[in-house]
């Protein structure tokens, strides 16, 4: 049970330690999207080609911009820290409903990338390791090498290029769903759970088949990083002194591998693939406008050519946001998975 | 041979980036049931080799590319991986050097035994776990109920070299390998898992292979020794022949350089004219009788602390001088202190409290950042303990020498440099060809000699010594301990000596200081060593091993009713 | 020197890839300076009766919607891409390890408050941040340079202050102090050096991502503008094409991005042996 208390007393220190790395981040987000861009007041107002210096001021007023800085800065963390992320003015709905409706498209497509990521490279660095310097070592070796250089928008391009257009087995990249299909009961916004719960299986099929391509873009641009992680981390486990330790005493080789390298290996995997799911978010804006997902990034990134501020703060905040909870998870996961940590 | 190991003309090859290298050139060994046999050699002699092969252990790079390992019968050179397995805990097993990475960090050490149960015996995970605690009470772990679900980081090195010994004891296996098994303990903890050790095997009558770089530790607890030099055995024989009588000049060199309670340092100086014939040693200045009474006091040291927060006290209230040119060794064992002590007096580190005095100027109260632009820095130098981690990788043996002459000397790259460090570099026994060379292309005995013509470029008053030859070979180290003996009456240096080897301090220091938990527990002259006024000092001064050269007494293998207590 | 130059060519006989990778960079150095004189089209001139066209003798990668010579963009873009990438990346090393170093050995307050800035700083999704950047700063090459140093900079501090910490307490370090170097000097003059090997690596394979960065940047229609050829616009207009077929608007320039990563990967690892004195024998 101590094990349990130590790990919510840990819990809860990152959860306080990280509150000034959440603030730090409002405040740099206020910061770039306050100071340095051109004035939004004249943005808004020069759509309309008669807009004078009057309407600008009064556009300002209404924004909030003739106010002094740490005072705009103060009025926005008070209205962060209320749920209160503004509006958008290119949708005029507010940020946090926006957001929170494209969210599950972003969060179903980046765990589906992470599962596949996972389920392939765990084993294929398994393997790579168990049989170091063989033909499959320098062909997985090969493949991460490639893949690291590979960019998402070209790989995903590629895809669509090999399984819509030469093969005609993946539909054409427009969107979470296909537009025949009923649009879905919104439980919980990620439509493979969603339809399932219905029983729309036809349906559920044609979720599968948009994820699909979308999805194996992102795990490949984190599949590299992620075998070269469990091969270096399996090859170190099964060169250490326990596993030496495990072989002195007979152990059956699968326990070896199994109970005292991979448990072992897979320690700085899991740290890795909290970082990894970071790093996916950032990349859904390339995924997620190479296949018209509707998830958050392609909102933020709509609304960053249309110079619309709000909704880019909201989304970074909201990128941030996840960033800390995912370090929380993988932190407390890890401090089930390694009894070091617990004393410090 | 009743069932017991015979190895015959065993051949190992590793297999490296510089082509194949020979580590063992066909050794032969014998071992009886019940005996134990010590293996001794220095690094690179083949003796942890001979290990891994009779276990099949070796690292993949490593082939056995002739002879035979005959064990009960079967040549283990020949078995199915399968029957390796069967072979390995149940009738050869093994305990290792460093038992903290040796066991797996992450799983609870009551389960990693019964893993060792269940790979021979078909037992439930209850029985398992009842055996596993029993074999915690055989190796004597203090509160084995509880000790079961604790994690190796949870143990003292002491304590995990025990649940190492109950693995390996687990499927009670008629023949133990120990691999340097006491190295980097302490040395009362080495006392009581040799102890243990010895009482095990006694009672099980099970063989036991020591592998050691220690003669007084094989001269201690083995009934046989081999000699082993470069992957040959050079010398074997009973324990007490080969003490008494080493008759291949590799192992009267290994017995002369061994510290004893007895030897001095001469005993030391014939060793390094033996092996070290190409230098010319300058002619050994008489040594001059020290006393500590008459003389002036270089260092005097007054209450020093070291805090690190308000409850961990790394240094509590310690107090001693150095005289001028006089040596102060200054011993402990892990955790008391004792380095701590060594880095605030060279002002490496702050210390918390207390007064460093050197030549009656508090050093102590100029803070270590800036120190660097003192006078006495040039004063003050040190000799570090890792000779591969003291030396900058990126500098040659010359810029390592000349790094102090040309900041604290301010002596510009020319003629008067080159002398000096030429001149320094032959003090400490350096070729002039090495001052091109990178540290990596060193042996480890010449990178003792680099850091060593480091400090002593500039001349200090005080050499500051942590563990100087503690990762060194026998030999080597009978060498270097040598050098600084001279070095030190050549030019009127102090030393501060900080060292676990209380034989090494002996024929140091005129002077010792001894440390336990961060503070002094007893100081004295060499009288300390014949008569301890401390429990402590004397249970420290009991634990080391050692052979007595005068051949009154070696003592035998401990037969289980002396333990039975 | 001359020694490390003998040490190089003796690395590099052993290791036919690195020498690939080392001639490949070299290659794209000779494109990005020749430009000009190499394209067998003008690269800015449309053809548009000759537009979309596959690969064919006369335009060897094809021509795009506005029938202009793909090869002849691709080998201009070169030219900007490396620009960006290169200075991008030496901007932030140089700022960023120098920082981090001597955090790293000084430790103490001013390494907390650094290390709490870069955590921050990696708590946002670092290429949205580039975006935002660019975004706000406005489409301009000296603006993606600027982007992508500063969300470089983190990764450097980071790498060198966990560098320097390992090495700060080694012996070498310490007979430093001991032989009269101040902290400034011990930073510059053993650990700098010494890390160096390591921070090449990092320089290398950060090349390559900052290439991708960049890339990543314009084919979202940040940064550079439209008829400047660069591989990430290219493969963005390009990226329309793709469900009609049109595949070799977006495989050349996403092949001569992903060769050039690729090579700079490479020569990282190759580097890395060169530099280690250690690998001298």
């Amino acid at each position: 049970m101590s094990v349990w208390r130590s790990i919510a007393r840990r819990f809860i220190r990152r959860v306080i330690s990280s509150i000034p790395a959440i603030i730090g981040v409002v405040i740099v987000t206020f910061i770039l999207m306050r100071v340095l861009p051109s004035d939004p007041a004249v943005f808004f107002t020069s759509s309309s080609v008669t807009a004078g210096q009057a309407e600008i001021d009064s556009m300002r007023k209404k924004m909030g911009l003739d106010q002094p800085l740490p005072l705009q800065l103060g009025m926005y963390l008070r209205d962060v820290a209320r749920g209160d992320l503004g509006n958008s003015l290119t949708t005029n709905q507010p940020v946090v409903k926006d957001l929170l409706r494209r969210l599950p498209a972003s969060l179903e497509l980046t765990f589906v990338a992470l599962v596949l990521a996972l389920a392939t490279s765990i084993p294929l660095g398994v393997l790579s390791a168990l049989r170091s310097g063989s033909l499959i070592d320098h062909a997985v070796r090969f493949l991460c090498t490639i893949g690291v250089c590979m960019p998402t928008f070209v790989s995903g391009l590629m895809l669509v290029y090999v399984f819509y257009y030469l093969l005609g087995i993946a539909p054409d990249p427009t969107g979470r769903i296909d537009i025949f299909v009923a649009s879905p009961p919104d439980i919980t916004g990620f439509l493979l759970i969603d339809l399932a719960l219905i029983g729309d299986w036809a349906g559920w099929r044609s979720a599968l088949d948009n994820i699909i391509l979308p999805a194996c873009t992102m795990a490949l641009f984190v599949l590299a990083p992620l075998t070269r992680m469990t091969r270096a981390s399996m090859l170190g486990v099964l060169g250490s002194e326990f596993v030496r330790t495990a072989k002195s005493v007979g152990l059956h080789s699968w326990r070896i591998v199994v109970v005292y390298a991979l448990r072992n290996a897979l320690l700085p995997v899991l740290t890795m693939a909290g970082v990894v799911f970071s790093t996916m978010l950032g990349a859904n804006v390339l995924v997620e406008k190479v296949f018209s997902w509707p998830g958050v990034a392609s909102y933020a990134l709509d609304a960053l050519m249309a110079s619309d501020y709000a909704p880019v703060q909201g989304f970074v905040l909201l990128m941030a946001f996840i960033f800390v909870l995912v370090n929380l998870t993988v932190d407390v996961l890890y401090g089930m998975a390694d009894p070091r940590v617990s004393i410090e | 041979m009743t069932g017991g190991l015979s190895i015959d003309d065993l051949q190992v090859v590793f297999s490296t980036r510089n082509g194949p290298v020979e580590a063992l050139r066909g050794i032969s060994l014998e071992l009886g049931d019940g005996e134990t046999l010590g293996v001794v050699g220095e690094s690179g002699s083949g003796k942890s080799v001979t290990a891994y092969a009779i276990t099949r252990l070796l690292e993949t790079s490593g082939k056995i590319v002739n002879g035979r390992i005959v064990y009960k019968g079967s040549d283990i050179t020949r078995l199915s991986e399968s029957d390796l397995r069967t072979m390995r805990g149940a009738s050869i097993s093994m305990i290792f050097q460093n038992p903290r990475a040796a066991l797996n960090p992450i799983r609870a050490i009551g389960l990693q035994i019964a893993d060792a149960i269940r790979a021979h015996t078909a037992v439930t995970a209850k029985e398992a776990r009842a055996e596993a605690l029993d074999l915690l009470k055989s190796v004597m772990i203090r509160d084995p109920e509880a000790r079961l679900d604790a994690y190796p980081h949870e143990l003292s090195g002491g304590m995990c070299q025990r649940v190492m010994i109950a693995i390996a004891i687990a499927c009670r296996p008629h023949l133990l390998i120990a691999d340097e098994p006491t190295t980097g303990l302490d040395v009362t903890t080495q006392k009581t898992v040799m102890t243990l050790l010895a009482r095990i095997t006694a009672e099980r009558n099970m063989s036991m292979i020591l592998i050691t770089h220690d003669l007084g530790l094989a001269a201690q607890y083995c009934d046989k020794i081999v000699v082993m030099e470069n992957g040959r055995i050079v010398e074997r024989g009973t324990t007490r022949t080969i003490f008494l009588n080493p008759q291949h000049p590799y192992t009267r060199r290994l017995v002369a350089a061994s510290p004893t309670p007895t030897s001095t340092i001469d005993d030391l100086a014939r060793v390094a004219e033996a092996e070290q014939t190409t230098h010319a040693l300058s002619a050994r200045p008489a040594a001059k009788p020290y006393s500590i009474t008459d003389g002036a006091i270089l260092l005097q040291i007054r209450n020093l602390t070291k805090r690190y927060s308000s409850n961990i006290i790394a240094v509590n209230d310690v107090s001693f001088d150095i005289p001028v040119g006089g040596s102060v060794g200054l011993v402990g064992e892990s955790g008391s202190g004792k380095t701590t002590v060594s880095r605030m007096i060279s002002r490496l580190i702050e210390p918390s409290d207390g007064k460093i005095i050197f030549d009656s100027k508090d050093i102590g109260a100029i803070p270590a950042r800036v120190f660097h632009s003192v006078a006495e820095r040039r004063d003050i130098q040190l000799v570090f303990q890792d000779p591969d981690g003291s030396l900058n990788p990126r500098f040659s043996v010359f810029d390592c020498i000349a790094d102090p002459l040309r900041k604290l000397e301010k002596l510009r790259n020319g003629k008067e440099l080159r002398e000096r460090v030429r001149e320094t570099a032959a003090r400490a026994g350096l070729a002039d060809n090495l001052l091109s060379r990178f540290p990596h292309q060193l042996s480890g005995g010449q990178k003792a000699r680099v850091g060593i013509a480091r400090a002593i470029s500039i001349r200090p008053r005080l050499l500051v010594l942590d563990e100087p030859t503690a990762a060194l070979d026998v030999s080597v180290q009978a060498i270097i301990l040598n050098l600084l003996d001279r070095l030190r009456r050549e030019d009127n240096m102090a030393f501060l000596f900080v060292s676990h080897d209380l034989n090494v301090v002996r024929m140091m220091c005129e002077r010792v200081v001894v440390m336990r938990l961060g503070k002094v527990e007893e100081i004295g002259g060499s009288s300390l060593f014949g008569n301890p006024q401390s429990p402590y000092t004397r249970s420290l001064l009991d634990a080391i091993p050692h052979f007595d050269p005068n051949g009154q007494q070696i003592k035998a293998l401990p037969k289980a009713n002396e333990y039975s207590r | 020197m001359s020694s490390t130059l003998s040490h190089a060519v003796w690395v590099l006989r052993g290791n036919t890839i690195t020498t690939c990778a080392i001639f490949g960079v070299f290659c794209l150095c000779i494109f990005a300076l020749f430009a000009p004189w190499l394209t067998p089209f003008n690269p800015l001139a449309t053809d548009v009766a000759n537009a979309l066209q596959p690969p064919n003798a006369r335009h060897v990668f094809g021509t795009d919607q506005l029938g202009r010579d793909i090869l002849s963009r691709l080998i201009l873009a070169t030219r900007l891409d490396l620009i960006i990438a290169a200075s991008a990346v030496v901007l932030s090393f140089a700022i960023g390890s120098l920082i981090g170093s001597f955090c790293g050995y000084l430790g103490g307050w001013i390494d907390r408050i650094v290390g709490r800035i870069v955590d921050v700083i990696m708590a946002f999704p670092l290429f949205v941040l580039a975006m935002a950047m660019v975004a706000v700063l406005g489409n301009s090459v000296q603006n993606i340079i600027i982007a992508t140093a500063f969300i470089n900079l983190p990764i450097y501090i980071r790498f060198a202050r966990a560098e320097v910490n390992v090495k700060r307490d080694m012996g070498w370090v310490e007979a430093a102090r001991a032989s009269g170097h101040s902290d400034l000097s011990v930073t510059v003059r053993y650990l700098l050096p010494n890390i160096m090997p390591a921070m090449t690596v990092q320089i290398s394979l950060n090349l390559g991502w900052a290439i991708i960065n960049a890339a990543g940047l314009s084919f979202l229609g940040l940064g550079v503008v439209a008829p400047t050829p660069e591989w990430g616009i290219m493969v963005a207009e390009g990226a329309r094409f793709i469900t009609a077929g049109q595949w070799w608007l977006v495989a050349f320039p996403g092949l001569a991005l992903m060769l050039t990563v690729l090579c700079f990967n490479l020569m990282g690892d190759g580097l890395r042996d060169i530099l280690d004195p250690r690998m001298r024998t």
